[in-house]
C-alpha cells in the first residue's frame, strides 16, 4: 500500500504528508514534479505550500508539472488524490474539482487550530469519519477562500459533494466550504491540513488521521 | 564612464572619490590609501566602505565583544564544533547531532519598507544557518515598536509582521516564538530581529573558506540586481535624520520562492559532497563574500565580475560588488566536482555561473572584462578595518533616573483596586494576546513543532524515533536594562534561560542580539560596555557560552537612543520532547496544587505596573541572582524528566497575576489563589522579582515535589489549585475565564483592524 506525496519547487507541507501516511500505515513514497512517473503508487497527496512562489495564482504553473498530466489522467481511472491547501489549488487549476481559492477575506495569512465538520464520508479519503463528525485540524493559508459560481455552488451541494465546511468560517469561502470532491469521490480538495494533526504532541488533535486510514481502506477495497 | 583599473587610479592619484557619500570617514579613507599605497579604485572604495561599514566590521563593538572570548566554550551538553567568527556557532547536542542558532538584527530596512526589510531579515538568517551545512528548522522573532497607538506603529507593525509570515511560511519553517514588546523609544527605531535554528549531523558541518588552488568559485542563486545597494553602509551604520532624503532604494526585496530552492539545493549540494566551502552573500553582498572567503582560505582569490548574471544589465562593477540582492550564495568548488555542482543547480532551477578561481596570490583580484578593477590583500577589506576604542561614560542621569524608584509610587489596595489594575495590566500592549501577530505565523509545518509561542520557550523535534529536541527562547526587558544595563543583560539572560528551562529543557548557549543607539553617543556606548559585562559575568556564572550574535548599533533619532536592548536568546537541550512541561493549566489539571518557586521582594521599578499604572520608569531593576535560577532551572529540569509537575509557566513581565491568567487562558481552566503569608497581595500579584516560577503539581506528587525543593533548600510556597472557570484571587476578587480572555485578547485587534 504506496501513499505518494507529490514535491514541487516549493512544496513546504511534503513530508508533513508523508510522515501522517506513515502513520496511518502506508508506505510513503516522494514522487518529483518533473517525473511523470508514478511509481505504482496506490493514491497521491499533492502537499501544501507555495509551489513556485504562488507569484501568478496559487497552483497555476504546478498544473503544468509532468507529474500533473500522469495524476489528472490516472485520477479519471480512479486513482484517490488528495489536494491540501495549496493541493486543492493546483487540483482547481487542473479542473479536476469545480471553483477557484482566492485570498482570505482578512488579506491577511491565517494559522489556526480549526473545527469542521464532515459533510460527506463517502469519498475515498473520508470513510473512516461519522457524517457529520466535527474535528480539529490545522489551518494556515493566505490564498484559502473558496469560492464558485452560484450554479456550481448549488451543484455541489445538490450532488453532495461538499466533503467539509467550516465552523466559524475563518476566510470568506462561500457556503464555509473547506473542502470537496469530484463526482465520483476518489478526488478531494481540502484547505486545512489533516497532516498536521496526526500526533498530540505536534498537532492540535489526532483528527487528521482518519484522511490516511480512509484512503488506505479504500484502496484495499478496490 | 570608463571603467576606474587599477592602473587608472595609479596614474590619477588626485581623482575626488565619493568616499564621505559612501560613509567613510577622512581618516579611514586615508587609511585605505595608506594600505593601497595609491587611491582605491571606485570598485575598491565601494568594496573597502561596505565592509568598512559599522554593520560589516563592528568597528565600534569589536574591542568589546572580544570579551565574550573569555568564557569556557564548552556547553553543558558537550562540545562547541565552531564558535564565534563563523556564520553560525555550532553546539553538539548529543546522538551525532549538532545544533547551530543566530539572531541578527535587520532593524533599519524594516523602518524605510517594513514588509521587505523584514522579510529579508528572515532571509538572510536562514542563509546563515544553511551555509554551515544545516537544514533550518524553526524561526522566532523578537520585535520591539513604538506606543501600539502611534500613528507610525500602525505602519509599521502590519507591515513587518507581514513579511515575516511571509517570507517565512513560504520556506516552510515554523515560526515558535518572539516577542512582541512596545516602548515609546522604539518610535521610528523598530526592532526586527531574526532568529533561525538548524540541525545537522556532526559530518556535515561546513565552514565558509575558499581553499585549493585551481578551486572554482561558484555564485548561485538569483541574479544579481539594484536592489539594496549599499544597504549596509548607508542604512545601517547612520542614524535617520529628520528630513534627510527617502533611502527607499538602499531595502533589498526579497523572492522567498527562491530561497526555499536554495535551501534544498544547498543541502543537496553537502549531502551530494561537491563543495569544499559555502557562504552566503548578506550584508556587503559580494564584496563581503569575496573577501571573507578568500581571506579565510589559505591564498587568493580571481574574480570576473562580468561573468556575474544580472537582473539589470546597466549595472556598474562598483554596484554589482555592492548589491544586496537577496537569495544567493557563493561556494567553492573542485574542478572534478563543477559539472554535478552545476547539475544538482540545474534540477533545482537554480542558476549557477562559475565567477572566479582561487589563486596562489594572497590577492583578492578582480576583473571587469578582462581590465583589473581591484586588487587587495582580502584580509585589509575583511578584517583589518578601522577599530574604535569609543569613549563612554556613564550618563550624568543614571544616578538621578536609578533614585526614582516605583516603589513609592501608590498603589492598589481594596479589592476593587487590585482587580481593576489586573485587567489594565493584561490589556496593555505588552502583555496582552498577541495572536493577532502570530496567527501570521505558520508554527505548523515541518511536523516538529512541539511547543510555539504563547508558550515560554519554541521546543523542536530533532529526532523522531529517540525524542531528542532543542528549545529556544529570547528575552530582554529594555527598561531594566536602561535602569542598569549589567543587571539588565543579566536579567535578559535569566529571563531567557529560565523560560528554557521551565519546559524541560537544559540551557546550554547563547546568542545575542545587540540593539542600542549611536555609538557616537558616551552614554550609549556606556550602556553597551556595561550590557557585555553583565552578559560575560553572567555566561561565566551559568557556564553557558555565546555562540554568536549580532550588534545594531545607531538605533535613535536625533538624541533620542532606544532603550538598551541586548536580545538574549537560549538554546536548550532535550532528551524526550514528550517529557515537555506546558504552561497551560487543562482539564486533566483540575485539583493540581500550585507552587510559586524563588522569592518575591518589594521590586517595582521598570515593571509593567509602574509602566502602565504610572507610565514611570525609574529605580533600580530587580536583583538577579544567577546561582538561583541555576536551582530553579536544575528544579524544573528534573521536575519534568520525573513527572512531577504537569505545567510550568516563568514569572516575569506582569508579575504573578500574568503568569496565573496565561495560564488559566492556555489549558482553558482557572485557578482558586492566595497571597502566601507575610505577603502582601499587591506585591504577590504584580512585583517582578527574578528567579521565580509557578508550577502545577499533582497531588500524588506533592511530597516528592516539595521533598526535592527542600533538599535544594529552594523557596516554594503553595499558592493555590487548579480549578473552575475562574481566577479567584482569595479574600480578593474573582474573574471569569471568559472576562478575561475578553479584555486580555481585545487590545491588538481593536488598535490594528
Amino acid at each position: 500500500m504506496k501513499v505518494g506525496v507529490v514535491t514541487f519547487p516549493g512544496s513546504l507541507d511534503d513530508a508533513d504528508a508523508r510522515r501522517a501516511a506513515a502513520v496511518a500505515g502506508a508506505e510513503a513514497v516522494a514522487l518529483w514534479h518533473a517525473d511523470a512517473d508514478l511509481h505504482g503508487v496506490d493514491a497521491v497527496v499533492l502537499p501544501g505550500g507555495f509551489s513556485y512562489g504562488d507569484y501568478l495564482r496559487a497552483g497555476a504553473i504546478s498544473r503544468f508539472a509532468p507529474v500533473m498530466e500522469t495524476i489528472i489522467k490516472k485520477a479519471g481511472e480512479g486513482l484517490p488524490v488528495l489536494g491540501i491547501c495549496n493541493g486543492f489549488q493546483v487540483l482547481c487549476e487542473s479542473h479536476l474539482l469545480p471553483g477557484a481559492l482566492i485570498k482570505n477575506s482578512l488579506r491577511k495569512f491565517v494559522c489556526r487550530d480549526q473545527v469542521l465538520r464532515i459533510e460527506n464520508n463517502t469519498t475515498a479519503w473520508t470513510s473512516d469519519y461519522d457524517a457529520n463528525h466535527e474535528i480539529t485540524i490545522v489551518l494556515k493559508n493566505q490564498d484559502g477562500s473558496f469560492v464558485a459560481d452560484e450554479a456550481t455552488l448549488d451543484r455541489l451541494e445538490g450532488e453532495g459533494r461538499v466533503v467539509a465546511r467550516y465552523v466559524d468560517n475563518p476566510n470568506g469561502s462561500y457556503r464555509d466550504i473547506a473542502g470537496i470532491t469530484n463526482e465520483r469521490g476518489n478526488v478531494v480538495g481540502l484547505m486545512p491540513h489533516p497532516e498536521h494533526a496526526v500526533e498530540t504532541l505536534t498537532g492540535p488533535t489526532t483528527d487528521g488521521l482518519g484522511f490516511f486510514t480512509s484512503v488506505l481502506k479504500a484502496v484495499v477495497a478496490s | 564612464m570608463s571603467t576606474d583599473t587599477v592602473t587608472n587610479a595609479t596614474s590619477t592619484p588626485d581623482v575626488e572619490q565619493p568616499w564621505a557619500e559612501l560613509g567613510l570617514k577622512p581618516d579611514e579613507y586615508q587609511r585605505i590609501r595608506d594600505i593601497l599605497d595609491r587611491r582605491p579604485t571606485s570598485c575598491e572604495l565601494a568594496m573597502y566602505s561596505v565592509m568598512w561599514s559599522e554593520h560589516c566590521s563592528y568597528k565600534s563593538s569589536k574591542v568589546h565583544l572580544k570579551r565574550f572570548g573569555e568564557i569556557p566554550q564548552e556547553t553543558p551538553a558537550g562540545k562547541m564544533l565552531a564558535g564565534i567568527g563563523e556564520n553560525a556557532g555550532v553546539i553538539d547536542i548529543g546522538e551525532g547531532y549538532a545544533v547551530t542558532f543566530k539572531v541578527e538584527s535587520h532593524n533599519h530596512p524594516s523602518y524605510v519598507e517594513p514588509y521587505q526589510g523584514a522579510a529579508t531579515g528572515v532571509g538572510g538568517i536562514v542563509r546563515d544557518i544553511i551555509a554551515m551545512g544545516a537544514r533550518p528548522v524553526a524561526v522566532m522573532d523578537p520585535l520591539r515598536f513604538g506606543p501600539l497607538d502611534a500613528p507610525d506603529t500602525k505602519r509599521v507593525l502590519p507591515g513587518i509582521v507581514s513579511g515575516i509570515g511571509g517570507y517565512g511560511n513560504s520556506l516552510g519553517l515554523p515560526n515558535i516564538g518572539g516577542e512582541v514588546v512596545f516602548d515609546p523609544t522604539y518610535i521610528g527605531n523598530p526592532l526586527v530581529n531574526a532568529l533561525c535554528v538548524g540541525v545537522m549531523r556532526h559530518e556535515d558541518l561546513h565552514l565558509a573558506n575558499a581553499t585549493g588552488v585551481g578551486n572554482q568559485m561558484i555564485l548561485y542563486g538569483a541574479k544579481t540586481g539594484g536592489d539594496g545597494i549599499g544597504g549596509v553602509s548607508i542604512l545601517a551604520s547612520e542614524t535617520f535624520a529628520e528630513g534627510g532624503p527617502t533611502k527607499r532604494p538602499a531595502v533589498q526585496v526579497g523572492d522567498p520562492f527562491m530561497e526555499k530552492l536554495l535551501i534544498e539545493c544547498t543541502l543537496e549540494l553537502f549531502a551530494a559532497k561537491v563543495v569544499e566551502g559555502i557562504q552566503d552573500l548578506g550584508g556587503g553582498g559580494l564584496s563581503c563574500a569575496t573577501s571573507e572567503l578568500a581571506s579565510a582560505g589559505d591564498g587568493g582569490m580571481r574574480v570576473s565580475l562580468d561573468k556575474v548574471p544580472l537582473r539589470d544589465a546597466s549595472l556598474s562593477p562598483e554596484e554589482i560588488l555592492m548589491s544586496e540582492s537577496q537569495e544567493r550564495m557563493m561556494a567553492c568548488v573542485t574542478p572534478a566536482n563543477v559539472e554535478e555542482f552545476l547539475k544538482i543547480c540545474a534540477k533545482w532551477d537554480v542558476q549557477a555561473d562559475v565567477i572566479g578561481e582561487v589563486t596562489d596570490t594572497g590577492r583578492l583580484e578582480i576583473d571587469w572584462h578582462g581590465e583589473r578593477v581591484v586588487d587587495v590583500l582580502p584580509e585589509t577589506v575583511a578584517h583589518e578595518g578601522p577599530v574604535y576604542n569609543r569613549p563612554f561614560a556613564r550618563p550624568s542621569w543614571q544616578d538621578e533616573l536609578q533614585a526614582d524608584g516605583a516603589e513609592k509610587l501608590p498603589r492598589a489596595t481594596t479589592a476593587d483596586e487590585l482587580r481593576a489594575t489586573l485587567l489594565q495590566l493584561i490589556a496593555s500592549p505588552n502583555l496582552c494576546d498577541k495572536s493577532w501577530v502570530t496567527d501570521q505565523y505558520d508554527r505548523y509545518v515541518l511536523g516538529n513543532s512541539v511547543l510555539a509561542q504563547p508558550e515560554d520557550s519554541g521546543m523542536i523535534r530533532v529526532d523522531e524515533t529517540s525524542g531528542l529536541g532543542v528549545a529556544v527562547s529570547t528575552d530582554c526587558n529594555g527598561r531594566f536594562t536602561k535602569l542598569d544595563p549589567y543587571t539588565g543583560a543579566k536579567l535578559a539572560l535569566a529571563e531567557s534561560f529560565r523560560n528554557v528551562a521551565t519546559t524541560g529543557a537544559r540551557p546550554v548557549a547563547v546568542s545575542d542580539c545587540l540593539n542600542f543607539g549611536s555609538p557616537e553617543d558616551p552614554d550609549v556606548m556606556w550602556q553597551f560596555t556595561e550590557a557585555i559585562r553583565g552578559l560575560v559575568d553572567g555566561c561565566k556564572e551559568l557556564g553557558i557560552p555565546v555562540t554568536g550574535g549580532n550588534v545594531s548599533f545607531y538605533n535613535q533619532t536625533g538624541d533620542v537612543a532606544i532603550l538598551p536592548t541586548p536580545v538574549i536568546g537560549v538554546l536548550g537541550v532535550i532528551d524526550d520532547v514528550t517529557r515537555r512541561t506546558p504552561i497551560g493549566f487543562t482539564g486533566e489539571m483540575e485539583g493540581h496544587q500550585l507552587y510559586l518557586l524563588g522569592e518575591t521582594a518589594e521590586e517595582l521599578s521598570g515593571s509593567e505596573w509602574a509602566h502602565v499604572v504610572h507610565s514611570h520608569l525609574g529605580g533600580r531593576p530587580p536583583a538577579v541572582d544567577l546561582a538561583a535560577e541555576q536551582q530553579l532551572a536544575d528544579i524544573l529540569i528534573n521536575a519534568s524528566r520525573d513527572g512531577l509537575i504537569d505545567a510550568a509557566h516563568d514569572v516575569s513581565d506582569g508579575g504573578v497575576a500574568q503568569t496565573l491568567v496565561e495560564s488559566a487562558l492556555r489549558g482553558g481552566v482557572g485557578a482558586r489563589v492566595w497571597a502566601p503569608d507575610n505577603l502582601d497581595p499587591f506585591l504577590f500579584l504584580f512585583a517582578e522579582s527574578a528567579g521565580r516560577a509557578v508550577v502545577a503539581v499533582p497531588r500524588t506528587e506533592e511530597v516528592r515535589f516539595t521533598d526535592m525543593c527542600t533538599a535544594r533548600r529552594f523557596p516554594h510556597t503553595k499558592i493555590g489549585v487548579i480549578t473552575g472557570d475562574t481566577l479567584d484571587v482569595q479574600d480578593q476578587f474573582e474573574i471569569p475565564l471568559t472576562e478575561l480572555r475578553e479584555v486580555w485578547s481585545a487590545t491588538l485587534p481593536a488598535a490594528l483592524g
